[in-house]
């Protein structure tokens, strides 16, 4: 019969049109979370999230743009983990980092401390790189992508810092794993004689 | 309705008048209408119109702010998302885009690429930003912006227009009531039309033995 | 599904050896340089030899053609990979010229129709002359643009070094743009002396409408008539991106087709000759934005066989799993575009969209991103998926998609006025779509099983089962029907894989950002979602390529579009293209 499959097509948007209402319905009384479910195989209904109340789950390896970890001291000071290496900057695949190397006032030796470090967010493809290659865990990927400005992005080195304690925040399993294998590192050296 | 996206902070409103009455100024109302009903262009350009598409798609939903109109003529579009990699040979088709618009206009640009070339800024195609021909309204870091980080974009925006004051607004001052770009053209490169002077001159020069003489750079 | 024709191609055993040298003795000369592979075809005798090579050794498929730019020795080289469709590895043949102004070499258009666009991008990049190409014009850059960037001696603009990692930024890495450097302030370049004033425009789309078919005024029926022009894009809704059309109309029905590409052309090749090895995998990410997980493989499949790496067991099923994941959600955008294209605005597609979400969410977990995954390395992929995520890849794969599927086909397939818009339009004979390099499920559904997962196995294809769905009608119905069945083939594929995967380590050897390549030539093809990807690398032992170049299925199939589309309506136009399934970044790189 002509009109055999239009029918059968429209009993599809037709079902998922009523279920976008009990679903509703069977959300009315239930407390735990929706974006998880929605999120999940059996999301039915509405889909929709209601982004800027509600969020999304980010996951621990989303990357947006990088950063610089710091760690805390004990009076407040800042002590940056980057050695300015250069390794990042020779990694990263459009060339935005810009490492400007620390060089000791009186020898003129470097020091293993970026005097200026800058990140073209405007050229950032955020692949990542820097932070899988980075030796001393000192640069990783940020989890806000909340950043949109009236301007454009060049981050200076005092916008890239962030604390180590966000850091283990926003990735506690990386965090985790690092730590221990620094801690083995630091164990193994002070075993050596 | 909720009057407090209306309400001006300062007032208290009686608490039996509460959701029926507000105070509030003209160019709150006149903004509120405005950056409630967004329409967005149809425009892709690369790898951000996918999200771009998937931000209007049902998970985050844009129409929740009014943008849900995507429109494929500029005639009817009061937002320009420059999503993905502007090239040279494109610039000159999205400056006309940008022309046609009516104003009051926006220009979001979404992404590394339409902000500041991105990782292709390097190529000999690409233009390295779409705020050299356009006024940028709000930039949008990332490589693709995830449809959230759209949304929050979309949302600074309307923080800006809420600050507009009716008096102040270009498209309501003497004069032509529209900013029209110079349109670029595609000569042995890219040529911008206002330009040209600085071009001529710079090519000459070039030309002249002392430069053809120097090192490179 | 009983009109389905399930071809269940063995994986051929070959390698028959054919001694070219030895049939046009004098003519044709195995390339002897160190790392290389193929033959050398003098340029006199190309056209003789590749007939030869298609008609009597039965090479039919011309996957790919580049160009290969040797200032060192002054010769401009073009490079020819072709196939046999009934599967097996590649015949590579070559032949150079001189590297002056015009540098001629014969077209093969007449032999492989499907080269008319590769030679014209070479014409392009390389300045090329293909002798007896019927309409040799720019393709991705404009008429009356100066220099060809992909010779080694064009340097751009922004141009810093000839190789990353660039010495400005560390140690001493004071931030500066690259504006800045360039004498203009931006990015462009004149010839000093140039006079924007006194220079008098050549319209760049002159020589494109003189390629068309003229249009002229003709009495039919008593009514005087005339042909119209219509250019449909760069900015248009339903060309999927930047792309353009110029149609010639008579009525409504088409009477010749242009495609002009190249306003999404992001320089990837050269881009990606400055890169080091690593450096080039996000940015395959952002050709086929799609499918991200699928891009990086041939380019890691190249590389590997030039450093001999062994991937483990469990990256390559890793692989395996993402990229059939990748084909799913391609193949579902495509069907909700493909309903916005028929009028049918958004439902379908927001649909299809929920699903991708699903799929994202997995790769966002895994890799990173939703989009740009970068999720390949050489010798294996950059992270394990670890219990929870596996989990959801079993969830998807084992409830929700074959669900979600048997969903959009009771949607879809059998709708009457879909039906109505697809069946017998865009027709393309087999002879046609081989003629025309048309690879992917456009080939398929020509009737011709040519899926190079069965024809040259890569990965752990060959340890699964799985059917290569085939339809004969070639119109786009099958080409919508190819598709869904393909999708039903992946769940298999997965459901096989996700109960296989071994243990163990998911990379070999230790991360590294520079790697060692070893020198020599190699093509790395994979069968993706849109048709193959190839990637052709040369390595002279430094840490970047010498030269990069991708096939991409998008920019070759659209090859023959014009064949498809003449004699049909304009609004089929826009069902026909979004069938070829086309994405603008690997249309223009």
């Amino acid at each position: 019969m002509y009109g055999q499959g239009l029918i059968k097509g429209l009993s599809v948007t037709f079902s998922r049109f009523f279920e976008s209402y009990t679903e509703d319905i069977r959300w009315l009384f239930k407390r735990y979370s929706k974006v998880e479910f929605h999120s999940s195989k059996d999301t039915r209904g509405t889909f929709t999230i209601q982004y800027p109340e509600e969020r999304l789950i980010i996951p621990e390896e989303f990357r947006y743009v990088p950063f610089l970890v710091y760690d805390e001291g004990e009076n407040g000071e800042k002590n940056i983990r980057c050695t300015s290496c250069g390794i990042c900057a020779k990694a990263c695949p459009p060339q935005c980092i810009w490492i400007v190397r620390t060089s000791d006032p009186v020898t003129g030796r470097p020091l293993p401390q970026p005097a200026e470090f800058y990140i073209d967010a405007d050229i950032c493809m955020n692949c990542g790189f820097c932070a899988e290659y980075c030796p001393f865990d000192a640069i990783k990927m940020d989890h806000d992508f909340e950043i949109a400005s009236y301007t454009r992005n060049l981050l200076n080195k005092e916008r890239l810092m962030k604390p180590a304690s966000y850091y283990a925040g926003i990735r506690p399993k990386n965090n985790a794993r690092e730590e221990a294998a620094r801690a083995e590192k630091a164990a193994a050296k002070a075993a050596k004689p | 309705m909720s009057t407090n996206e209306l309400n001006l902070p300062d007032f208290n409103i009686p608490s039996e008048l509460d959701g029926k009455v507000a105070i509030t100024t003209l160019d709150r109302v006149y903004n509120f209408g405005r950056r409630s009903s967004i329409w967005p262009m149809m425009f892709g350009l690369a790898c951000c119109a996918i999200e771009m598409i998937a931000a209007q798609a049902a998970r985050y939903d844009m129409a929740r702010f009014g943008m849900e109109v995507m429109r494929p003529s500029p005639r009817q579009s009061d937002v320009m998302i420059v999503a993905g990699t502007v090239t040279k040979k494109m610039v000159p088709a999205i400056v006309r885009l940008y022309n046609q618009m009516p104003e009051p206009k926006y220009v979001v640009a979404m992404g590394a690429c339409a902000s500041g070339g991105g990782p292709f800024k390097e190529g000999y195609n690409v233009v390295a930003g779409i705020d050299k021909f356009l006024p940028v309204d709000v930039y949008v870091p990332g490589c693709p912006p995830t449809p959230q980080a759209l949304v929050a974009g979309m949302i600074k925006l309307q923080e800006k227009i809420d600050k507009q004051s009716i008096s102040k607004v270009r498209w309501y001052q003497k004069g032509g009531d529209s900013v029209e770009v110079a349109v670029p053209f595609l000569g042995p490169d890219l040529i911008d039309p206002r330009r040209i002077p600085e071009i001529k001159a710079k090519a000459a020069e070039l030309a002249t033995p002392s430069a053809q003489n120097a090192p490179e750079k | 599904m009983e009109s389905t024709h399930k071809s269940n191609m063995a994986t051929p055993v070959l390698t028959e050896t054919i001694d070219l040298a030895a049939k046009f003795p004098g003519r044709v000369t195995p390339d002897a340089r160190p790392g290389y592979s193929g033959w050398m075809v003098a340029k006199e005798a190309l056209v003789e030899v590749s007939t030869a090579i298609r008609d009597e050794l039965g090479y039919d498929l011309l996957s790919n053609v580049t160009g290969v730019d040797y200032p060192e020795q002054s010769k401009l080289e073009v490079v020819y990979h072709v196939y046999k469709t009934t599967g097996g590895p590649a015949l590579t043949f070559k032949t150079q010229t001189e590297r002056v102004d015009p540098a001629e070499v014969p077209s093969l258009v007449s032999v492989w129709p499907g080269a008319e666009l590769q030679e014209r991008e070479a014409w392009d990049m390389f300045g090329i002359k293909f002798t007896g190409h019927p309409d040799l014009r720019r393709i991705l850059m404009w008429e009356g643009f100066e220099g060809f960037p992909m010779r080694k001696d064009y340097k751009e603009p922004f141009h810093e070094e000839d190789n990353k990692p660039l010495k400005s930024r560390w140690p001493e890495g004071k931030h500066s743009y690259a504006e800045a450097r360039n004498p203009y302030g931006d990015n462009i370049m004149f010839k000093p002396g140039f006079d924007p004033e006194k220079w008098t425009p050549t319209d760049p789309e002159e020589a494109l409408y003189a390629a068309l078919k003229k249009y002229k005024t003709e009495e039919k029926d008593g009514i005087k008539t005339d042909h119209i022009i219509v250019n449909m894009g760069p900015q248009h809704p339903s060309t999927h991106g930047v792309f353009r059309a110029v149609v010639v109309l008579d009525g409504e029905t088409i009477v010749s087709l242009k495609p002009v590409m190249g306003y999404l052309h992001r320089n990837h090749e050269k881009i990606g000759e400055r890169n080091t090895f690593l450096q080039n995998v996000p940015y395959t990410d952002r050709l086929d934005y799609f499918n991200s997980m699928y891009n990086a493989w041939p380019y890691a499949l190249a590389v590997e066989k030039l450093m001999g790496l062994k991937v483990p067991e469990r990256a390559e099923y890793i692989r395996v799993i993402m990229g059939e994941l990748s084909r799913i959600q391609n193949h579902l955008i495509l069907f909700g575009m493909l309903w916005n294209d028929l009028g049918a605005y958004f439902t379908p597609a927001l649909y299809a969209f929920e699903e991708r979400e699903l799929i994202l969410d997995i790769y966002e977990a895994v890799a990173g991103s939703r989009m740009m995954c970068n999720y390949q390395r050489f010798g294996g992929v950059v992270r394990d998926i670890d219990e929870a995520n596996m989990k959801k890849i079993k969830d998807l794969v084992f409830e929700r998609l074959p669900r979600k599927i048997e969903e959009f086909d009771r949607l879809l397939s059998e709708n009457e006025i879909f039906v109505a818009r697809m069946k017998g339009i865009g027709y393309l004979s087999p002879e046609d779509a081989v003629a025309y390099s048309v690879t992917g499920p456009t080939l398929r559904a020509a009737g011709i099983p040519y899926d190079i997962r069965r024809a040259d196995p890569y990965g752990i294809y060959d340890r699964f089962e799985f059917d290569i769905p085939v339809r004969h009608n070639s119109d786009l119905l099958d080409r919508y029907l190819v598709r869904v069945d393909e999708i039903r083939q992946c769940l298999r594929i997965l459901q096989q894989a996700v109960k296989q995967i071994p243990e163990g380590p998911f990379l070999a050897g230790k991360p590294q950002y520079q790697v060692r390549v070893p020198a020599g030539e190699v093509y790395g093809r994979v069968e993706a979602p849109k048709g193959e990807l190839g990637f052709y690398v040369i390595s002279t032992g430094k840490g970047n390529p010498y030269r990069y170049h991708i096939r991409t299925p998008s920019f070759i199939n659209i090859t023959s579009v014009e064949k498809m589309c003449v004699g049909t309506k304009i609004a089929d136009f826009v069902t026909i293209l979004g069938m070829v399934d086309i994405v603008l970044g690997e249309l223009d790189r």
